[in-house]
């Protein structure tokens, strides 16, 4: 489709005009109907576009989705009837927005080309640029404490102190967790009651040694040595033993 | 030339900013009618055809450039960057900044419906936009306005405040009823054509 094409390169060229572009220019210089523009073809071919930059620019890809959702607007409106339109009442507000917003567009437009008109009337202008190569005065400082060497031995002794306090070493302990101990610990817990919940199991034992105590019971899943059974999420979890002789194997090992 | 003139030429020579009647005022310790006075005797010296460097009323103030005929030769001595020509994007920014800034780029490309990072870089790296503070709007984004050599390129004697009103620019300009109008003409003129299949098959 002929259309098609001409909308696809239109929207290439995204960095220098932009969808209100070229939605003002379909509306008012009536290029094309708006009936026809293939609103599924153009989405695509911008994806497509997307996937080719490889990162997604999201004020672009906003600016896009409201364009689209301006075309899928308006021709949703050619398939109702008057009536049924006047029905719509968020849809007659977007459309007021979208006037709005396509007429400040147009006026931007207006005042770039009058600055473009500007720069042609008044020629090049050559100027003496940049900093200026004579610094103007300094200012006269006022600060009665400047010249005080006190004064001066109180605001280092400021600063001192405040790299003192942010320089204070934090030491961090890594703490070392054996699973083997927890693997242990779970093991016996079992073995000892026959049945027992995880609760009971970890009883005593702190937060960080609850979780290993977990990954322990995994452990011991895979391994085939208990069965954990559990009826709802957050519900207390069942653990028995698979059986005696595995157990002793693998505790043996 | 008298002694007071002397020294303004002096002032607008040295300097690149334009300076106002206060600042001259200020540094050649005259009063400002003696400085009005003498920026008539300075013009009159430095007008086009009469020498090569030409007083201005630009920006607010006065200063000195190179005479219109003597351009071509400057151009060919320096490259002034701000001078290179814009592309449309850029020209459009530039038109939001100078007449909604100071504004940031969030807004600009709400008002251009697409991404103003690259003209932005482009007319920053050119001089012709700066920074000027931080949005209180949410991400405080950097807020930007036209510089004065903004207003020296194009030529701007009393900076924004020599920019046409909107209003101004064009009978042609469509306000947002004339759009709105629009649209829904094309709407009610394509409404009749519901039955034609060829509308509903683009639909999907």
């Amino acid at each position: 489709m002929a259309t098609s094409s001409a909308l696809a390169l239109e929207l290439d060229l995204e960095p220098f005009a932009g969808p209100f572009d070229l939605l003002l220019a379909l509306v008012l210089r009536d290029v094309v109907d708006l009936g026809e523009i293939p609103v599924a073809d153009v989405c695509l071919r911008y994806l497509a576009e997307i996937e080719e930059q490889g990162e997604l620019d999201l004020e672009s890809a906003s600016e896009f989705l409201v364009l689209v959702a301006a075309l899928l607007e308006l021709k949703i409106r050619l398939l109702l009837t008057p009536d049924e339109v006047d029905d719509m009442p968020d849809a007659q507000e977007a459309a007021e927005e979208l006037a709005a917003r396509l007429a400040e567009y147009a006026r931007a437009q207006a005042a770039a080309a009058w600055l473009a008109e500007r720069l042609g009337e008044v020629g090049t202008r050559v100027f003496r640029d940049g900093p200026p190569a004579l610094r103007p005065p300094r200012p006269q400082l006022e600060d009665e404490g400047t010249g005080d060497p006190l004064a001066l031995a109180a605001a280092l002794r400021l600063v001192i102190t405040r790299t003192d306090e942010v320089s204070e070493p934090i030491h961090v302990l890594r703490r070392r967790i054996p699973l083997g101990r927890l693997l242990d610990h779970v093991r016996r817990a079992v073995r000892e009651t026959g049945s027992c919940t995880f609760d009971q199991a970890v009883k005593g034992l702190g937060r960080t040694e609850q979780a290993a105590a977990f990954w322990a019971v995994l452990d011991l899943i895979r391994a085939g040595e208990v069965i954990v059974e559990q009826d709802a999420p957050f519900a207390p979890i069942r653990m028995r033993a698979a059986g005696h002789q595995s157990v002793v194997v693998r505790a043996a090992a | 030339m008298s002694a007071n003139a002397r020294v303004v030429e002096a002032l607008l020579f040295v300097t690149s900013e334009p300076l106002n009647e206060r600042a001259l005022a200020q540094a050649s310790d005259l009063s400002e009618p003696d400085v009005e006075e003498a920026l008539m005797v300075v013009g009159q010296r430095h007008a086009q055809g009469v020498s090569g460097v030409v007083l201005e009323r630009v920006s607010g103030g006065w200063a000195l450039r190179a005479a219109d005929e003597t351009a071509m030769a400057c151009a060919r001595l320096l490259d002034q960057l701000a001078q290179r020509p814009l592309s449309r994007a850029a020209l459009e920014t530039l038109a939001v900044v100078a007449y909604a800034g100071p504004v940031s780029r969030p807004e600009i490309a709400r008002i251009r419906g697409v991404a103003a990072d690259h003209p932005v870089q482009s007319l920053l790296e050119r001089g012709l936009i700066e920074e000027a503070g931080r949005s209180d709007r949410p991400g405080n984004p950097l807020l930007y306005r036209t510089t004065t050599r903004f207003d020296r390129v194009f030529g701007l004697e009393e900076g924004r405040h020599s920019l046409p009103l909107l209003d101004e620019l064009g009978d042609d300009l469509p306000d947002a009823s004339a759009v709105r109008d629009r649209l829904q003409a094309m709407a009610a003129t394509q409404g009749v054509s519901i039955e034609a299949p060829a509308a509903a098959e683009h639909l999907s």
